[in-house]
């Protein structure tokens, strides 16, 4: 099991529904979200781009905040989620300053907070609240070591981006461009 | 070609616009384990060669100062957590990948050392001192005897310490201007040039004063090095480290990183201290005084202006 996010740039036009969920669902502190939505424009009139990303934890395989997590408060389980044990989690920052894609925060309560691809949904068989949302449905969710599902589909035919790749992270969230 | 970036819902504290996670205490707290580092390194080696007799300071005075710096830094890492009722959760589980795991289990072990050696030269220190039990006597007579084994403990923990002050930083790949070899060896020099500094605050004797401050010498001239090499390897780095390297290349830091830091806090005060070895009468405590601003301004230029720097995507 490997799960991963596939999110089609092409399709998606930036309504921020998948943040407004992920806070309902998630009880995310106000002022706070666990994703966030990207425009990127580039060119100059009268050739210009824009592209709309809706970003969050990339549930990296080599995760550099589970590196230098001092207690193992951030740690990978089954499917390769990344998740915090609040309980374990000292509040040093380690793990913000770690992330290239800056997808941490310290919870008001102290604890570090961040995406979970919505773990406890999964457990039931459910789809992350952002993708269950999408009313462009540009976002979709799966196992990457299942070769006939939706997500290993798209990443065969289409193509495809993950962000900072550069800084060997590994992320498992791809982006269809 | 012109590129423009919204990001819509999101201004989290701390994290928007940019990082803001470690502050001043951080710097504080490098600054305070990169000096303590020095002192013991420093006071290992004078008894391990059994030169005692002649750096009094650097085994007596300078030492007190050390478990009041480590002290003093471990309430200060301590006061930026933001889950201080799990602090505990450091000593239950040693990660090797993480240097603050680590590094905190070093802190844990030296800080007792160094009790234990002040514990050790008290009544040398304070001769109308009495421990009244004879318990504590027995103690000390135990760590008097026990002084080379506890110089032999504390002179390869005192380096790990020093270095992991910088390997701390270089650990975040995700942060370009931390991110370099040369940052761990950069701050274990400058420790030790912090270290000698404060000995030679407090050192009374004219031998040990022009010991230290000889090696001194050394020191700032090999961190002068280490410095330029590390901008050398950003100059020749990735566009992620060119960025870096223009914070204090033209960038808001560059008063605080070479006027405070590179001229006032190593080439001046190595100046002083040559012109006083060359026989010029020059109160050792001003290149001491410098040297100590410099090494706290260095350690919170890279603190603050690390966290500026990001991965471009």
């Amino acid at each position: 099991m490997r799960y991963a996010m596939v999110i089609d740039t092409l399709k998606c036009v930036g309504c921020s529904d998948c943040v407004v969920a992920c806070q309902t669902e998630n009880n995310v502190p106000e002022g706070y979200c666990r994703d966030w939505v990207t425009e990127t424009v580039t060119g100059a009139y009268p050739t210009v781009e824009l592209e709309l990303k809706s970003e969050r934890c990339n549930h990296c395989d080599n995760a550099p905040c589970v590196r230098t997590c001092p207690t193992g408060a951030s740690h990978i389980v089954e499917g390769g989620v990344v998740l915090v044990t609040p309980d374990e989690c000292i509040g040093c920052g380690a793990c913000i300053e770690s992330c290239p894609y800056d997808a941490r925060f310290q919870h008001p309560e102290g604890y570090v907070d961040k995406c979970t691809f919505c773990h406890h949904r999964l457990e039931k068989g459910q789809l992350p609240a952002c993708v269950s949302v999408c009313p462009t449905k540009c976002m979709y969710f799966g196992d990457l070591d299942d070769p006939k599902s939706e997500v290993s589909q798209l990443l065969k035919t289409r193509t495809q981006k993950v962000l900072a790749p550069e800084s060997g992270t590994k992320p498992n969230v791809y982006y269809l461009t | 070609m012109k590129e423009e970036i919204f990001i819509s819902g999101r201004n989290i504290p701390n994290i928007d616009p940019s990082l803001e996670v470690w502050h001043f205490p951080i710097s504080l707290y490098l600054f305070l384990g990169g000096l303590a580092a020095g002192i013991m390194v420093f006071a290992a080696l004078v008894t391990i060669l059994k030169k005692e007799k002649q750096f009094q300071a650097t085994v007596k005075q300078a030492m007190l100062v050390v478990p009041i710096a480590l002290s003093v830094g471990l309430a200060a890492l301590f006061y930026d957590l933001t889950h201080k009722l799990y602090v505990w959760r450091l000593y239950t589980t040693i990660r090797i990948e993480s240097p603050m795991s680590w590094g905190a289990w070093v802190l844990l072990i030296i800080t007792f050392i160094s009790i234990f050696w002040v514990f050790s030269y008290f009544t040398e220190m304070f001769p109308k001192w009495d421990w009244k039990y004879d318990f504590i006597k027995k103690w000390e007579a135990f760590f008097i005897k026990n002084r080379k084994p506890m110089a032999l403990a504390m002179l390869p923990l005192a380096i790990i310490l020093g270095v992991y002050t910088g390997i701390l930083l270089s650990a975040f790949n995700a942060r370009p201007l931390w991110n370099n070899a040369i940052l761990g060896p950069l701050f274990l020099v400058s420790g030790l040039s912090t270290g000698a500094a404060v000995i030679l605050l407090l050192s009374k004797h004219h031998y040990e004063q022009s010991m230290i401050s000889k090696i001194d010498l050394f020191l700032i001239i090999l961190e002068i090095f280490l410095i330029i090499h590390m901008l050398m390897g950003m100059y020749a780095g990735s566009e992620v480290q060119l960025e870096a390297l223009n914070l204090i290349f033209g960038g808001p830091y560059t008063v605080m990183f070479f006027v405070f830091v590179v001229i006032l806090g190593l080439i001046f005060p190595a100046l002083l201290e040559g012109v006083e070895l060359m026989g010029y009468k020059i109160p050792i405590a001003i290149p001491a005084i410098l040297i100590l601003m410099g090494g706290l301004v260095f350690r919170m230029v890279m603190v603050e202006a690390g966290q500026i720097t990001r991965y471009l995507y």
